[in-house]
């Protein structure tokens, strides 16, 4: 009979802290929790009486690296309290550099976090010896993601041409021209890429827990940007509900073991990311991915949290295709700096946009200077944390009836919570507060 | 000789500063292993030590109490510490709160006074232990930190910028803010970044800190008369990076 005490203080290769406490005697799961030790940060209330133009700057540090996907909420959020609509050369820019954001921040976790346990490495650095090539490769990716982040938005950690009303900077159209020569001539990288995925695929552990998925969608592409809030069930019902109700959806409350809140919809918890993403919106998927999404053998509706993984691998090219087409568009109608929008109320506002890991919410209030009186974010990290310790509950006497070992027992947990490739560093939670005007 | 052993660690920040390690390239970034030994480094790597550390880059501010012992324990065994970022080197972004009295209630209202909910003024980890260098920033300038281990690693001590951002706006000819109806901190914030918010049409908010002895009542009167401030506007613009160099001024 299985024994086991399972203590992992700040799981690695993730961002931010975490732990795993699993206590197991004879056979009887006595303890098994996910914890989250991070420290609060209090975001929400640090942006009291902070200017509008300055919102999206101080909410960005939240997460150094989804900023991108939090300046972008957090704006989205802003020009609806304040009455705003972009220009479509804006909103296609910033659709330009979320896809960046996606590409980067997955080709980090495939390659540096999630792949180590597959090689059976505990870290990339050993790989460097044995898998050089596989190591260099995901750099080179990697900085491509960075640069093409940098182009749009001046740089990938806490982006600062994006901006309440427009885009303070543009690139040029030969820099644009060359971005999309540099996407094509990534292909066969990204296709060994998904190669290696590939071959590591039977190393990825069988487990299912059907639950809800989460994601924005829309009836126009694979929503990463922008779109409603719709959740997917393991039956294949969906659901929509507009951003502005997001608190119907996440539902959040306080819980001992954690300072991030957790939060539930239909079911005891549900999940956003990528396989979330890819549960939701599969029909939206560019051609070219789908044919990715074939090879690695992940169809909808994906009820295997290992998998998410895999989805990322199926993104990474969905955001490469995507891009192309986008910087098609915005060559041929020749990009120029535009005046930024102006404000033409002041009140209240929700915005929502896909991050790395799944939904991301951000809401304001102003008063009639333009100057915040209360924000609140809700992170997809947050969202998962319910979803984790439900996988945790299933499959904990699993692995016990299994007979794993300690060891094994404490491997397939930690892998479970990379898979999700954590956020946690996104401490920020809000319960119900009233914005006073 | 042995390559230095380097490790980073992380306290209250968003670790987007750690990121910024891994957008060199192949080819910087594998050059430098050839120099340097990476020992632990949880948002990258399982491995962990215990033994002896050349060079600690640590992150974050210091905000929890319960973080003081684990800081003390990475001084004993670092031989240089490396206040890596701004959370570390000033408090940062998430001083911003320590002004308000009511941030808990605000985030967590009735679940506020959970005890893992727990956190003080948020303060540089130079009020917990002795910091040998900072790179500053938010995020750190990766070019800079390039230098400053380079440096290191000659056994040269690092060259930090004591100017302001003002001239690397004059160096990149980038049009003053101020005269795009906008206004900006440069002429206090320390400068190393080059200036790359003015270049892209925001305003530099001085996440580097300040230079040393900034005349902070001459940056307000400069915000009022300029950019049209309010006098309360102006008196709180720098607290975004600042809020314990201010303090610390007044």
């Amino acid at each position: 009979m299985t024994t086991a005490r399972i203590r992992v203080d700040h799981v690695t290769r993730v961002e931010g802290h975490g732990n795993i406490v699993v206590n197991v005697t004879d056979g009887v799961v006595e303890k098994c929790e996910w914890q989250v030790p991070e420290a609060p940060r209090f975001f929400e209330s640090m942006v009291r009486g902070r200017h509008y133009s300055e919102v999206a700057r101080i909410t960005s540090r939240i997460c150094g690296i989804c900023s991108i996907g939090h300046t972008l909420a957090s704006i989205k959020a802003t020009e609806d309290a304040l009455g705003i609509e972009v220009s479509e050369q804006s909103w296609k820019l910033r659709e330009l550099i979320k896809h960046a954001e996606n590409f980067d921040s997955h080709v980090l976790h495939i390659n540096i976090l999630a792949a180590p346990d597959l090689l059976g490495a505990p870290s990339v650095f050993p790989l460097v010896a044995t898998h050089g090539e596989v190591v260099a490769r995901a750099l080179r990716l990697k900085r491509l993601g960075h640069e093409w982040g940098s182009l749009i938005g001046g740089r990938t950690t806490h982006p600062m041409s994006i901006v309440p009303g427009g885009m303070a900077e543009v690139p040029t159209t030969k820099e644009l021209t060359q971005l999309r020569e540099r996407l094509l001539a990534a292909v066969p990288e990204l296709e060994a890429t998904v190669a290696t995925v590939l071959a590591l695929a039977p190393n990825v552990p069988a487990f299912d827990r059907p639950t809800e998925y989460v994601a924005l969608s829309n009836d126009k592409d694979y929503a990463l940007y922008d779109g409603d809030i719709q959740s997917v069930l393991p039956d294949g019902t969906k659901q929509r509900y507009p951003v502005a109700d997001y608190k119907q959806v996440t539902n959040e409350f306080v819980v001992p073991q954690s300072t991030a809140k957790y939060t539930k919809n239909k079911l005891d918890s549900y999940a956003a990311g990528a396989l979330a993403r890819f549960n939701n919106n599969y029909d939206k998927l560019h051609p070219e991915a789908k044919k990715v999404a074939e090879a690695l053998g992940i169809q909808p509706i994906c009820t295997n949290p290992y998998m998410n993984t895999v989805a990322q691998a199926v993104e990474i090219v969905s955001d490469v295709y995507e891009s192309v087409g986008l910087l098609d568009e915005l060559i041929a109608n020749g990009v120029e700096l535009e005046p930024l929008v102006e404000p033409t109320k002041f009140g209240s506002g929700a915005g929502a946009t896909e991050v790395p890991r799944g939904i991301l919410f951000h809401e304001y209030a102003y008063d009639d200077e333009g100057m915040c009186l209360g924000g609140n974010c809700i992170i997809p990290t947050n969202q998962n944390h319910n979803n984790i310790q439900h996988d945790f509950d299933k499959l904990v006497p699993e692995l016990v009836a299994q007979d794993k070992s300690e060891k094994e027992m404490e491997l397939a947990l930690e892998m479970l919570v990379r898979s999700y490739d954590p956020c946690i560093s996104c401490s920020t939670h809000y319960l119900d507060v009233k914005f006073v005007r | 000789m042995s390559k230095p052993k380097v490790a980073f660690f992380d306290f209250t920040c968003c670790e987007g500063c750690q990121i910024e390690f891994t957008n060199y390239g192949d080819a910087a970034f594998l050059e430098l292993l050839n120099h340097v030994d990476v020992v632990e480094f949880r948002e990258a790597m399982s491995e962990k030590t215990t033994e002896p550390i050349d060079i600690a880059f640590v992150e974050g501010s210091f905000s929890r109490e319960a973080d003081r012992a684990r800081l003390e324990s990475i001084r004993e065994r670092a031989a240089i510490v490396i206040a890596y970022g701004q959370c570390s080197a000033s408090g940062g972004i998430n001083a911003l709160k320590n002004h308000q009295s009511d941030y808990k209630q605000f985030v967590y209202g009735a679940d506020a006074e959970q005890p893992q909910l727990d956190s003080q003024k948020a303060q540089p980890i130079s009020a917990a232990i002795k910091v040998d260098y900072s790179a500053y920033g938010c995020p750190v300038n990766k070019y800079e930190v390039l230098q400053i281990v380079a440096h290191l690693l000659h056994g040269k001590e690092p060259v930090i910028p004591n100017y302001p951002v003002c001239v690397e706006c004059k160096r990149r000819e980038t049009v003053c803010r101020y005269d795009e109806a906008d206004h900006c901190l440069g002429m206090v914030a320390r400068a190393g970044c080059a200036a790359p918010c003015p270049a892209y049409g925001v305003p530099c908010e001085a996440c580097r800190g300040f230079v040393d002895h900034p005349n902070v009542p001459a940056l307000e009167k400069v915000l009022v008369e300029r950019a049209g401030f309010s006098q309360k506007r102006a008196a709180d613009k720098a607290l975004m990076f600042n809020a314990n160099d201010l303090e610390a001024l007044s």
